[in-house]
């Protein structure tokens, strides 16, 4: 906790999750996640399929209602219709109707929409490029991407929420659109959460990582802080099980080959003793967490739901 | 203007890439006062990297005295240092392509050549 103590206004948290919760029949789809996402932050969400990202997703589009907790847009609830202007989905699908003209589908846009961008979204679709007349059925899968997301903007939303917006592009559309989506989020200070499971897109295009695993929030936070907390360290093997210097830290997981010793730690202080330690990275820190479902979950500072309006336990 | 390239392998982090890269930009006298920098939406295009990451390692630049940031106008560079002007036509530059040549001859690869250039320079270079 601490820091900087957040302004009485909401709009510092663009997203605000606390005792969120989702049960489909028997199963928690998500479980008692409370976490906080900054207003302008690129924000990856990652974790094994199941593992309740497009719940979460779903959650904040207001596709599905919460079983417990709640969910706040830039400190509206989600159930006031109010945040609908302010947020914009796109499915990994990227529903559209096949029969419209690419003219037709941004004139539904305009139509839909009170607060519709036509400069943007035009814009958007010319620098495909993606011819006006032609039928959305017919369009290839990095146009049909580029008009979905020039829909999206056109909204002139606060909030993006994707769920795997590049999955199923070549090369060179998946090149192109995450460009797109950051430039177009650059420019319009667009805060952004997306689900991905292509972890060196998120460890390029993300400054805030939220990371989930069984329902539950694992990792939550500004990358650069999350991966300053963890450290790689490598030495001789020389004592039976975990060493004493390193057993002081959060040991997320170790091994030994042979006469060498390598765990991932999260920092209790500095490493003491004769140990290599570097920074690990992004893939390294995320795999540590979702294979030792023991180790506790690590919300840095800007993450952490504090209690300045409530008496409830957020954490 | 300059554009940048980001290794996602090389494990340096990709704000150090572009100070690093126009810290090299200014020595080779690709980049002069007065020239600006590409903006954090255009490098987001042509790389997809996250514009606050540029926005970081301009702010580094700035600090450095080598940017200035013109509000509303984009990020300029303020100063280059006037030692590293000449270095792209000093004797020294020179010296090390032929060096970078017999290297070659010898049969000597890209790795062997960036190992024995880091191990020299760390000979010179103790704090580095």
């Amino acid at each position: 906790m601490g820091g900087t103590a957040p302004p009485g206004g909401g709009d510092r948290w663009a997203m605000e999750a606390r005792g969120l919760g989702k049960r489909y029949g028997r199963k928690w789809a998500l479980r008692d996640c409370s976490f906080r996402l900054p207003a302008g932050a690129i924000c990856g969400l990652v974790g094994s399929n199941g593992a309740g990202k497009s719940t979460l997703l779903s959650l904040a589009a207001r596709l599905t209602r919460p079983t417990t907790g709640g969910l706040s847009l830039f400190g509206t609830a989600v159930t006031e219709d109010e945040v609908l202007a302010r947020c914009a989905y796109l499915a990994q699908d990227k529903p559209l109707f096949p029969r419209f003209t690419v003219e037709e589908t941004l004139r539904m846009g305009a139509e839909l929409n009170p607060r519709w961008d036509r400069a943007v979204a035009e814009r958007i679709v010319r620098s495909g490029p993606v011819p006006m007349g032609d039928r959305v059925g017919t369009l290839s899968g990095g146009q049909r991407s580029r008009l979905a997301l020039a829909l999206a903007f056109g909204k002139r939303p606060e909030l993006l929420l994707l769920d795997e917006p590049m999955a199923e592009l070549d090369p060179l559309s998946q090149h192109e659109i995450a460009g797109l989506l950051m430039a177009e989020a650059a420019e319009q200070g667009t805060t952004v959460l997306m689900s991905s499971h292509q972890l060196a897109d998120v460890a390029t295009m993300c400054d805030h990582l939220l990371a989930v695993a069984d329902g539950r929030v694992r990792l939550a936070g500004a990358i650069d802080e999350l991966l300053d907390a963890h450290r790689l360290v490598t030495g001789a093997y020389l004592v039976d099980g975990v060493p004493p210097e390193i057993a002081r830290h959060t040991v997320v997981e170790s091994r030994t080959t042979g006469r060498q010793f390598t765990a991932l730690i999260r920092r209790q202080g500095p490493v003491e003793g004769d140990w290599r330690a570097t920074e690990p990275s992004l893939e390294e820190v995320l795999l540590g967490y979702l294979r030792s479902p023991g180790t506790p979950p690590l919300l840095t500072a800007d993450a952490q739901v504090t209690d300045e309006h409530e008496g409830e336990v957020a954490a | 203007m300059v554009e940048f390239r980001i290794d996602r392998q090389s494990g340096m982090a990709a704000y150090l890439q572009i100070v690093q890269q126009v810290q090299e930009a200014l020595r080779l006298g690709i980049l002069a006062e007065g020239d600006q920098l590409p903006t954090a939406a255009s490098v987001a295009r042509n790389t997809k990297l996250n514009p606050n990451t540029t926005l970081k390692a301009y702010r580094e630049l700035e600090h450095l005295g080598l940017v200035e940031p013109r509000p509303g106008v984009g990020t300029f560079v303020s100063a280059v240092p006037a030692r590293t002007r000449s270095l792209a036509d000093s004797p020294l530059r020179g010296e090390l392509s032929d060096w970078m040549r017999r290297a070659c001859a010898a049969g000597l690869d890209w790795d062997d050549v960036s190992a024995l250039v880091t191990a020299a320079r760390a000979e010179h270079y103790p704090t580095a």
